[in-house]
């Protein structure tokens, strides 16, 4: 069974954050390889109507491909896909991506915790989810699902958070599997992708 | 919550017991819709559940009430409807009539935004906005035209965005925290069910509108969609889609023109 944890191959990588994670995200994301063996979902909690602003920022500040996403848009390796604002990001089977305009949770849209329950859902252990600075409770509960569903669950460490109210209110209510900085999580990440069953070899 | 096991079943449940089919809608938004309904109305049993939804027609109808989703917005993303205002409707302007289809319509915001840019270029009086759901809930609230009074301050300021130039209070009358909308601006509208999974084209549209209503369903669905849209569009009619809803995935592309940056298509054969 452990082997079978550490073999499974990490797909998707999801981060979710709100005040002051920016500047992790584009800390991690410099310090990651350009071509990581999984998928990149960020969900920010942003105002309406800034996406592209976001997108072109990202694409400044890292060499791996930023895609910008649509409804049923595919998911590919090696790509980091940020959430459109106004939204909630859900994930279908068939690896394409959905758009959804319900109703905000958590007062947000999109919602961390929408998107972390759906991806625990189709990736089980396959996942890791990573929670980030932040001023709202979003995201503990879908945490909390990614750990149910067997993947693997990183919150950054409130300490070197700007806003530690949402991976302060995470470590309170479940017992993630690291608490790291902007530069342990990358150093995760890039062990996965060395891990991986393509690069190992 | 339900598994995925579950939700096939009940998909099938449905199909059989009221001729509803869901088979085409994306599982990953309807499994959460489901599963709302299921923990909102509290069960524990899933057969129990089922049983409700065979047996009894009323729930069937709060079922449909409660997993479609109708959440909507008078000049939602102002700049679509600025684009509307400034290209498409002068172009429409030149026709002798003009037949508008709001596909997914839900409560009708999106229909009265259209009925106050037509009033605006003085050219609602020869148009009609056939305006169509799956929901006959939100169908009654759309005839009505009332709306929380509490958000029309946000609609004041998309209307304004979208380059309106009048008063907006002056398409509303205000009462008990509710705004009714109406008078002439409703005069142009018919509102029915429609179903976009089996039903079909009953029309000839010079802009059809369906935005933010595909994004529930599989690629094989949306297609589906799409193909009666075409059949029910002129040739040089539009085709307006929701921000994050786009043709570039359909067989019909070719046979469409994009009009940038915004989500509208030009039928061009
Ligand atoms: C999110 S609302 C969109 C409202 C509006 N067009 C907008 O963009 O603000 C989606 C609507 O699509 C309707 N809908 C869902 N499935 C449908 C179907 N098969 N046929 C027709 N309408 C459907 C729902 O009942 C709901 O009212």
């Amino acid at each position: 069974m452990e082997e079978d944890k550490v073999t499974n191959p990490v797909k998707l990588v999801i981060i979710g954050g709100s005040a002051g994670s920016l500047e992790v995200v584009l800390k991690v994301l410099a310090l990651i390889t350009d071509k990581p063996s999984f998928a990149l979902v960020i969900v920010m909690h942003r105002k309406s109507g800034e996406d592209s602003l976001l997108e072109e920022l990202l694409a400044i500040k890292t060499k791996i491909k930023v895609q910008a996403v649509e409804d049923k848009t595919e998911m590919k390796p090696a790509t980091i896909y940020i959430a459109p604002s106004d939204y909630h990001l859900l994930f279908e089977k068939n690896s394409t991506l959905s758009l959804d305009t319900s109703e905000k949770v958590n007062y947000s849209r999109p919602s961390i915790d929408v998107s972390f329950e759906s991806a625990a859902d189709v990736y089980g252990s396959d996942l890791v989810g990573i929670l980030l600075s932040g001023a709202n409770s979003d995201g503990t509960e879908g945490l909390a699902a990614i750990k149910a569903a067997g993947g693997t669950t990183i919150v950054q460490d409130p300490e070197t958070a700007e806003t530690p109210y949402m991976p302060k209110y995470a470590i309170q209510h479940l017992q993630p599997d690291y608490i790291l900085d902007a530069k342990g999580i990358a150093a995760f990440l890039n062990l996965i992708d060395k891990n991986s069953p393509d690069k190992a070899a | 919550m339900i598994d995925d096991r579950e939700l096939e079943i009940l998909i099938n449940e449905i199909f059989e017991y009221h001729g509803f089919d869901f088979g085409g809608y994306s599982r990953a938004s309807l499994k959460r819709r489901v599963d709302r309904l299921y923990n909102l109305d509290r069960f524990t049993n899933f057969s129990q559940f089922l049983m409700k939804i065979r047996e009894q027609p009323d729930y069937f109808k709060r079922m449909i009430e409660e997993i479609t989703v109708n959440v909507t917005e008078m000049f939602r993303d102002p700049q679509f409807y600025k684009v509307l205002r400034t290209e498409i409707i002068p172009v429409l302007a030149t026709k002798p009539f003009i037949r508008i289809w709001h596909a997914g319509c839900s409560t009708g915001e999106e229909v009265y935004s259209m009925a106050i840019m037509l009033k605006e270029a003085n050219v609602l009086h020869k148009s009609l906005l056939y305006a169509t759901d799956i929901n006959p809930l939100v169908l009654d609230t759309a005839k009505e035209g009332v709306f929380p009074l509490r958000m029309m301050q946000q609609y004041s300021e998309n209307y304004i965005a979208s380059g309106g130039k009048e008063d907006f209070s002056k398409y509303y009358t205000a009462n008990y925290g509710l705004a009714k909308l109406g008078g002439e601006l409703s005069e142009k509208m018919v509102y029915s069910l429609h179903n976009l999974v089996s039903d079909g084209s009953f029309n000839e549209f010079d802009l059809i509108l369906c935005r933010n209503v595909m994004i529930y369903f599989d690629k094989d669905l949306q297609e589906r969609a799409l193909n009666l849209f075409d059949d029910s569009l002129a040739k040089l009619g539009y085709l307006a889609l929701g921000t994050k809803e786009t043709l570039k995935f359909s067989q019909l592309k070719s046979r469409y023109q994009q009009i940038n940056p915004n989500k509208l298509w030009k039928k061009i054969k």
